[in-house]
């Protein structure tokens, strides 16, 4: 159930719960801490970039170290547990159903996170969070990289199980009375999100197991000194995480979607056109995959299907642009967190969008790619898109979770400050990227240009860490002492919402 | 659905699809033209190994961590790698091509200023990643 608002329970109630709102807050509680630990480490890289030389770490081993956990840690235990949250907390009530289809397996799907989490921080290894062969079968130190290997099964299998009971929920179990085209679009999102999930995770564990027993020597599927290649490892891999992109970024699109009306005090513009945009990304995303390894010696015509698969995933993404700007057009809009946060995360969604348009044009892919371009590229993504919908829907959630409002003032202003620092760091790191720095140095030489846009950029990336103290202090405060809300309408916009703490607690 | 017309979503949809062809047409145009090396292409054998780039000219002449090439001349790179992949990097001319263990992968410029430009490696490739560099030297011919 919720926290305060019938009555306070002790922890390992709901710990050891199966409702789909106690999994949901498990996994909005975890997925929360792991956006501090991963951000804090980002915080830390931004600092040592910020001058040539040794700044504040010492060895470029643990640089690596840093960013390989830090890239892990905020897809995996960000981004995939707070759509999960959300998902526990809304999908049942959306279709109308009293949990989620399968309990225990949510349960069980919840707790290999923390599993997976422990096997990847104890670990903490260095081959980046691709683990491309053959630097990480035959030269990445173990335990660290077994661990991490390990870890990601662990993960893997999570959210495959997740997956699953997602999409039974939302075919099976809907109510009878409520056709799939009426579905909330939030739900449609982890559905199509859910299917892609089933379609690419499994090729990336069966990667992983072959890295495995690459580096245990048994085999040598990515080892070309046993007859192997590498590059198939790399084809594995982005079939996984292409999609993945989608797997993340549609659930914060669904959730942007259950904002963006209420907000702008209008229905949708269209509801048809929002689940076609999905279906269509939901299959196009899978047909781009190989446009991250243009520079591994690809040949023309391979290059040439994978930029046309590639371009064809835009009038999906560019539908659900229109679709918020048609809602919003001439509705009477309410500037409150949750609606700031939608529409900076759609501002920064097209930058990213127009950016990636340009990294799959075959010639100028030979200049951006591993560069700082594709960094601050897929961090207006993961950041500025998915990180942004899921703060909105966080504070759009909070009053229902804990029964008190957040300090209004502190949201708008974390949005304020992160949304300058996000366009600090990231197109500025753009720009970087055009001057030719690569990605994943620990150090880079002197140029006057590199140094002053390393700068701005660390900048940048303090002003969101100050952001996120803001937002910290919001949470923890206003969840034990902000004012009550009005648990109806906690924005006065009216309508309905959907009510997470009405819904009927079983005794598990 | 509210009755609204649905005519400037098309008209939006055919704006993007229409930059996105421009875009791509465009692209395949340009990489078809750069695809294939001249003919009269000089080889140069670059071979990436951890952490630093050796470089072996047609002539036999060898090099490494500096490459000297002359002005106006096509030359043709056959990256490979040693050990783990790398990333051979002439940002300045948009060199760039993956050196994999296990193959030979081409990429061919034509230097056309003299002077020095930094040459990098832009795939991790593990300690010392960050300081595998070199220089490229175009000298007049």
């Amino acid at each position: 159930m919720v926290l305060e608002i019938v009555k306070p329970r002790p922890v390992w109630q709901i710990m050891f719960s199966t409702h789909h709102t106690d999994v949901g807050l498990l996994y909005l509680i975890t997925s929360i801490a792991f956006l501090f630990l991963g951000g804090a480490l980002a915080l830390a890289m931004r600092a040592e970039l910020f001058l040539p030389g040794s700044q504040i770490i010492q060895d470029s081993m643990t640089f690596h170290r840093f960013f390989t956990v830090h890239g892990t840690t905020l897809i995996f235990l960000f981004i995939l547990p707070f759509a999960a949250a959300i998902g526990n907390y809304l999908v049942p009530i959306m279709v109308r159903y009293k949990d989620m289809a399968y309990p225990k397996l949510n349960a069980i799907a919840y707790w290999m996170i923390p599993v997976g989490a422990a096997l990847v921080w104890l670990g903490f290894a260095d081959f980046t969070w691709n683990a491309y062969p053959t630097y990480s079968i035959l030269r990445a130190p173990g335990p660290a990289a077994d661990m991490w290997i390990f870890g990601l099964k662990i993960l893997g299998v999570s959210s495959i199980l997740g997956s699953i009971n997602f999409i039974v929920t939302i075919l099976k179990c809907k109510h009878p009375d409520l056709p799939l085209s009426k579905v909330p679009l939030f739900a449609w999102s982890t559905l199509i999100a859910s299917v892609m999930t089933l379609v690419a995770v499994p090729t990336f564990a069966a990667a992983l197991l072959m890295l495995l027993t690459d580096r245990l020597g048994v085999s040598g599927f990515f080892n070309p000194a046993m007859g192997g290649d590498p590059i198939a490892y790399q084809h594995l891999f982005w079939f996984t995480f292409h999609p993945e992109v989608y797997i993340l970024v549609l659930p914060a699109i669904g959730m942007m979607y259950e904002i963006i009306p209420r907000f702008s005090r209008k229905p949708l513009f269209s509801t048809g056109s929002g689940i076609a945009a999905f279906i269509l990304l939901g299959i196009v995303g899978f047909a781009s995959w190989a446009h991250h390894m243009y520079a591994t010696g690809m040949s023309f015509t391979e290059k040439t299907v994978f930029m046309i698969g590639t371009l064809a995933a835009v009038p999906g993404s560019a539908m659900h642009v229109f679709n918020f700007f048609a809602t919003m057009w001439g509705g009477r809009i309410r500037f409150s967190t949750p609606m700031m946060w939608s529409v900076g995360g759609i501002a920064l969604f097209f930058a990213a969008g127009s950016g990636g348009v340009l990294n799959t044009a075959m010639p100028l892919d030979f200049i951006t790619h591993d560069s700082y371009w594709v960094v601050g590229h897929f961090h207006l993504f993961v950041f500025g898109t998915i990180a942004f919908g899921s703060i909105a829907f966080l504070y759009y959630i909070f009053p229902f979770v804990t029964g008190r409002m957040y300090n209004e003032k502190l949201g708008q202003l974390h949005f304020v400050l992160a949304f300058i620092g996000a366009v600090t760091v990231f197109f500025t790191q753009h720009i970087l990227g055009l001057f030719g720095m690569p990605r994943r140095v620990f150090d880079y030489p002197p140029f006057p240009e590199w140094i002053t846009m390393n700068q701005i950029a660390t900048v940048g990336a303090m002003i969101i860490g100050a952001s996120m103290i803001i937002f910290l202090f919001n949470m923890i405060h206003s969840s034990s002492k902000g004012k009550e809300a009005n648990m109806d309408d906690p924005w006065g916009i009216g309508g309905k919402y959907y009510y997470p703490h009405r819904v009927k607690t079983p005794h598990h | 659905m509210t009755g609204h017309s649905s005519w400037p979503e098309w008209v939006y949809i055919g704006v993007v699809v229409a930059i996105l062809v421009w875009v791509g047409a465009d692209s395949w145009y340009i990489e078809k033209l750069i695809d294939h090396a001249p003919e009269d292409a000089e080889i140069i054998k670059v071979t990436g190994q951890q952490w630093f780039w050796s470089f072996e000219h047609a002539d036999g002449t060898k090099e490494v961590g500096e490459l000297h090439l002359k002005k106006g001349i096509p030359y043709k790179f056959e990256v490979q790698s040693k050990d783990v992949i790398h990333s051979f990097n002439i940002h300045d001319y948009t060199v760039m091509m993956d050196a994999v263990p296990g193959r030979i992968n081409t990429v061919w410029f034509v230097p056309d200023e003299t002077g020095e430009f930094p040459i990098q490696c832009r795939e991790y490739c593990g300690l010392i990643h960050y300081n595998m560099r070199g220089i490229l030297y175009v000298e007049d011919t």
